[in-house]
């Protein structure tokens, strides 16, 4: 077994939606949170196939989206200071910050690297031990212990010229600020997958309990998120709210412990500042008083100035859910994946990039 | 971007292991799995190991869509 295709097999998949279709009889509305979800239930079509009570939604589970504009200044401003190499995931080059983006200043002159891991920016450090090496430390909980781990290997290893920015976001919190916007309303949500592989279950009990929603934990192929809705269907009808995992093979109900001893050894908790939504209490993560010399921020005195949002882009609406691409007036028309206004287009798990890509049916 | 892939463990060294996906080898750490032993498969989201893949659950999950499977079709033979 390979845990891939033998979660695409077509034939189960149909008597899964066949299922569906049978049990689901009240009108649900399910939001996907992940970003990476938002991807495969397009790619797959999915969203076509369920009975026409079930209403998706996608939420705000792009780690690139979510960046606001004064923090990816901050990023663009630290890429500017003379003798620096930022290291960076792909997926934040094009996104375009205030005044400028990684691939402008990159354009200029400045050396900016793509990593595929934080292990590759370690190894940057180690071999330029003259100058600073700065990680953009974008990502939900399934990224952030990776990055605490790069600081312990700095520290273990006295590599003393590395740093991160750390603009790292938690799931739970923004779904609770979601929640309690009550813009959006929504009966049943699909947990992220690999966010849950490290926190697990239990962050989400307080969603059934305080908001009566029905919450899943799935897995990313297509008959993954099809069990996940026909569990989450099944707590709808029954009016029985809770957590469920059906991504058992990948998560457990407390997560990995190692992964959140280490997140919490280098991290402690502050408030973040998301795209569309604002500063939310408690769903960020900055390094600890102790791990100082590896805090990018503290530092180098960057002044990035006064963020400026991209005229006419919707995309802080679109990742509250309260609006689709298909609101925006510059979608495909002025802004797609070759010429991107926002980020939601630029990730490639930004909704807009999977309107554009997926074709608008995928828009119910 | 939250995407982790599974990927199988060829050997181990210390916090470093080699595996392979898609038939491509790659080096990644199983710092944050220690638990994960050569011939397991691990999500790897990147380049490191976020958990150890469970086989045992995973025959379970095929199992219950069997089911449902056989289930549905004795309800609308077709
Ligand atoms: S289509 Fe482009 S401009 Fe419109 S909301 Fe999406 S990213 Fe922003």
């Amino acid at each position: 077994m390979k845990f891939i295709n033998e979660f695409r097999d077509a034939e189960l998949g149909k008597s899964l939606i066949a299922r569906i279709r049978q049990r689901s009889t009240k009108p649900a509305r399910l939001m996907e949170f992940c970003g990476s979800h938002t991807v495969s239930i397009a790619k797959s079509g999915l969203r076509q196939l369920l009975p026409p009570n079930i209403t998706m939604l996608s939420g705000p589970g792009c780690p690139v989206c979510v960046t606001a504009n004064a923090d990816l200044d901050k990023a663009i401003a630290l890429a500017e200071l003379p003798d620096v190499i930022i290291t960076t995931f792909g997926d934040m080059m094009k996104v375009p910050a205030s005044r400028s983006s990684l691939q402008r200043v990159k354009a200029e002159g400045r050396d900016i690297r793509i990593v595929y891991s934080t292990l590759d920016a370690i190894e940057i450090a180690r071999s330029n031990p003259k100058r600073p090496v700065i990680f953009i430390g974008v990502g939900f909980e399934t990224t952030a212990p990776t990055v605490a781990a790069s600081v312990l290997q700095a520290q273990q290893q006295g590599i003393n010229n590395y740093y991160v920015l750390s603009l790292h976001k938690l799931c739970p919190p923004v779904v609770k600020a979601l929640l309690d916007s009550v813009e959006v309303k929504i009966d049943g949500l699909i947990c992220p997958g690999h966010v849950s592989a490290i926190i697990g279950s239990r962050p989400y009990e307080f969603i059934p309990r305080d908001y009566g929603i029905a919450c899943v934990i799935s897995g990313f192929e297509p008959l993954d998120i099809l069990q996940c809705v026909d569990m989450l269907v099944a707590q709808v009808e029954s009016g029985q709210p809770k957590v469920e995992i059906a991504y058992r093979r990948g998560v457990k109900p407390e997560g990995n412990r190692i992964a959140l001893e280490l997140m919490d050894k280098v991290f402690e908790v502050c408030d973040g500042n998301w795209r569309g939504i604002g500063v939310v209490p408690g769903s960020g993560l900055r390094l600890r008083k102790e791990y100082r010399r590896y805090d990018a921020e503290k530092n180098f005195g960057i002044k990035p100035g006064r963020p400026l949002e991209p005229k006419g882009c919707i995309c802080g609406d679109v990742l509250r859910a309260v609006k689709t691409p298909l609101d925006c007036k510059l979608f495909r028309k002025v802004c797609n994946p070759e010429h991107p206004i926002g980020p939601c287009m630029v990730s490639s798990e930004g909704t807009c990039a999977a309107y554009f890509q997926y074709g608008e049916g995928y828009g119910r | 971007m939250c995407l982790a892939i599974p990927a199988k463990v060829k050997s181990i060294n210390g916090t470093e292991a080699e595996v392979e996906v898609g038939g491509v080898s790659r080096k990644a750490s199983i710092m944050l799995t220690p638990e994960a032993k050569v011939g397991d498969y691990v999500l790897l989201h990147t380049g490191y190991a976020i958990n150890v893949v469970d086989e045992e659950e995973a025959q379970e999950t095929l199992k219950i869509f069997q089911e449902i499977a056989e289930a549905e079709e004795r309800e609308s033979p077709s």
